[in-house]
């Protein structure tokens, strides 16, 4: 990130409000950092006097604030500011994917795109950045734990921050563990096997999804789908529903007795897990798959159409 | 709908969580205080302190209730200097976080030096961060030590209008009351406050400015304290006006001033906070679908399925 050339104020026509330009709302081109397009977003939202209080903070906190400015700068932003929404308009997500690939600022509120903007601002860089990373989480409230987890891809020095979005992962408040794994890139492209693993399985845990998860399929891996065949044996002894959103961490990996579950899935399963294990075995590319899948025509057409994939079976849900 | 302004809910079940939301509780405060143990690191007191911003509120969260607390450092545990002085550098980091409608509870416990110079020092913080204050009077020499904290408060400059003075009984409430100090009573069997003295304490001064907690913590209490002398209080011919006013509304007035506690907070909460503190099962009124399911007793040994 912080190779990355300074945002450039917009100058060109292809901004739809000119009169917004002038006064720095709007940012143009893909070389915005993403705390610069942060701050156009929360300046063009916010009324009188909350706008002119984040901007004297994050004034202060550029200039070299002090360790308990930043605390009470964090502190005081749902008060000073509310806790309303970030209302993201057309064009605002491409702009967040060019200056920060995969990174996806929706679900934000007003709250957290401000600390998100006074800790890059203030943060410091590297090992410095990390320890005060940690601390900060060590002592988050609820709503703090949430930003400063959905920073993650915007951090400097992502390696050094490894252990703690761990630490995130591992937490039962299900926001928390959401702002780590769900709409980011930093697991996709930090977790090492295990740590990938343990994440959606407790995704599964605690009632969260997996189709918010980036890199459900790149990162799909023999040994996950191993532990999520012996999760839904588990929950079908118990008589438990198995979410069908599991089998999508499957079906590339898949063995033989991993064939027989989806076989079982297809035979006996509703419609949603129907579908979704007719598309693990699309996924496996298989003779064996092939002709267990063959064995629901109607599903098999849907796929090859294109009418049916993992993120129209996502929407069902 | 009820507010229980005092409670200790990290030392409570689900249990009882399932039957404040069920009695109509749809808001806690959790006083920061001593634990029983004592603390000997301030970084216990850390996690303590993060554990009453963070993982109790989700939790409280779960069963539709929403949950406040206070940040401070308690009377018994100000004795241990050491440990004060660490914890008097970190209070300021939790007093801002989100859902701290106070610094309590604070106050004085066998009246010690050291008890007063923190009780001082955190209101010197209360003052600076313009924050209610909710103060534990003592359990022994408490007329006296009711009386000198609210003397203290005075002394800094502080409006009794922004101050619960806590665990009042007959013989402290018409001080209290007339020096124009919020007074919270405790319903706490045994030892504070019963309900039936509750009741006559409304009957002979009113409402105003009286504030019913259940103070439950670790001991032998009621976290349907409030909710039972709700009850108690109509039945025996009080006014259902003055009912809301000391089981719902001056704890709502006295802690709101903290800007922290708002009645939209849980009749119609912002979007954040609903998909942040309420995931998953709750009595939302603000626009998910509702889930309000009669409770199960489920403490009966002749209750045997458990699924």
């Amino acid at each position: 990130m912080g190779a990355l050339p300074v945002a450039t104020v917009a100058r060109s026509s292809q901004v739809p409000r000119p009169g917004l330009v002038a006064q720095g709302f709007i940012l143009e081109g893909p070389l915005s950092q993403p705390k610069d397009l942060l701050c156009v977003w929360l300046r063009r939202q916010l009324a009188e006097p909350a706008r002119t209080w984040f901007e004297e903070q994050q004034a202060k906190l550029a200039g070299g604030a002090s360790e308990r400015d930043l605390y009470l700068a964090l502190g005081y932003v749902p008060r000073k500011l509310g806790k309303d929404d970030l209302a993201l308009q057309p064009g605002d997500l491409d702009q967040a994917a060019a200056a920060r690939p995969g990174w996806d600022p929706r679900g934000l509120s007003v709250d957290q795109a401000a600390r998100l903007v006074f800790l890059l601002e203030a943060g410091g860089a590297g090992p410095a950045f990390a320890e005060r990373f940690r601390q900060l989480c060590r002592t988050a409230d609820l709503g703090e734990a949430v930003a400063f987890y959905r920073g993650l891809p915007l951090y400097p020095a992502p390696e050094l921050l490894e252990s703690q979005a761990g630490e995130g992962t591992r937490t039962n408040m299900r926001a928390v563990f959401e702002a780590v794994a769900h709409r980011s890139p930093y697991p996709r492209e930090r977790f090492d096997e295990n740590r990938w693993n343990h994440m959606v399985l407790k995704a599964l845990f605690i009632g969260s999804r997996l189709a918010p998860i980036q890199g459900l399929d790149e990162r799909a891996n023999a040994s996950l789908a191993r532990m999520l065949c012996d999760y839904a044996h588990e929950r079908w002894a118990a008589g438990r529903p198995v979410t069908p959103e599991l089998w999508r961490c499957v079906g590339r990996h898949a063995d033989e007795a991993a064939l027989g579950d989806l076989q079982r899935v297809l035979a006996t399963g509703s419609s949603v897990e129907r579908q979704a294990a007719a598309l693990a075995l699309a996924d496996r590319r298989d003779p064996r798959a092939d002709a267990l899948l063959a064995g629901a025509p109607e599903l098999a057409q849907a796929i090859a159409a294109g009418k049916l994939s993992w993120d129209s079976h996502a929407k069902q849900l | 709908m009820f507010i229980d302004p005092h409670t200790h809910m990290i030392s409570r079940t689900t249990d009882d969580y399932e039957a404040m939301a069920a009695a109509g509780v749809v808001a806690v405060i959790e006083p920061a205080f001593w634990i029983g143990q004592p603390r000997t690191y301030v970084g216990t007191y850390i996690d303590y302190l993060s554990t009453i911003v963070g993982w109790e509120r989700f939790r409280a969260g779960q069963f539709g209730i929403r949950h406040y607390c206070t940040i401070g450092l308690n009377s018994k545990e100000a004795n241990n200097e050491e440990l004060a002085e660490e914890v008097m550098a970190i209070l300021p980091r939790f007093a801002l976080k989100d859902g701290v409608v106070a610094i309590g509870e604070i106050g004085y416990d066998e009246q010690t030096p050291a008890e007063d110079k923190y009780f001082r020092l955190q209101l010197e913080l209360a003052k600076e961060l313009d924050l209610p204050v909710m103060i534990h009077t003592p359990h022994r020499d408490k007329k006296r030590g009711t009386s000198r904290s609210m003397d203290v408060v005075v002394e800094h400059g502080i409006a009794p209008r922004m101050v619960v003075v806590d665990h009042n009984n007959e013989e402290t409430v018409q001080e209290v009351l007339d020096r124009g100090f919020w007074a919270g009573f405790s319903i706490y069997p045994s030892t504070k406050m019963g309900n039936e003295r509750m009741v006559e304490i409304v009957r002979q001064y009113g409402a105003a400015g009286i504030i019913v907690d259940s103070a439950c913590d670790w001991g032998i209490s009621e976290p349907l304290g409030v909710a039972k002398t709700a009850k108690l209080a109509a039945e025996r011919g009080i006014p259902a006006e003055q009912i809301r006013k000391i089981c719902y509304q001056n704890a709502l007035d006295a802690y709101g001033q903290s800007g922290q506690i708002k009645e939209s907070d849980w009749l119609d909460p912002p979007a954040i906070d609903q998909r942040n503190l309420y995931e998953g099962n709750s009595i939302l009124r603000g626009g998910r679908e509702p889930l309000v399911e009669a409770p199960k007793v489920k403490r009966r040994a002749g209750e045997l399925i458990i699924e």
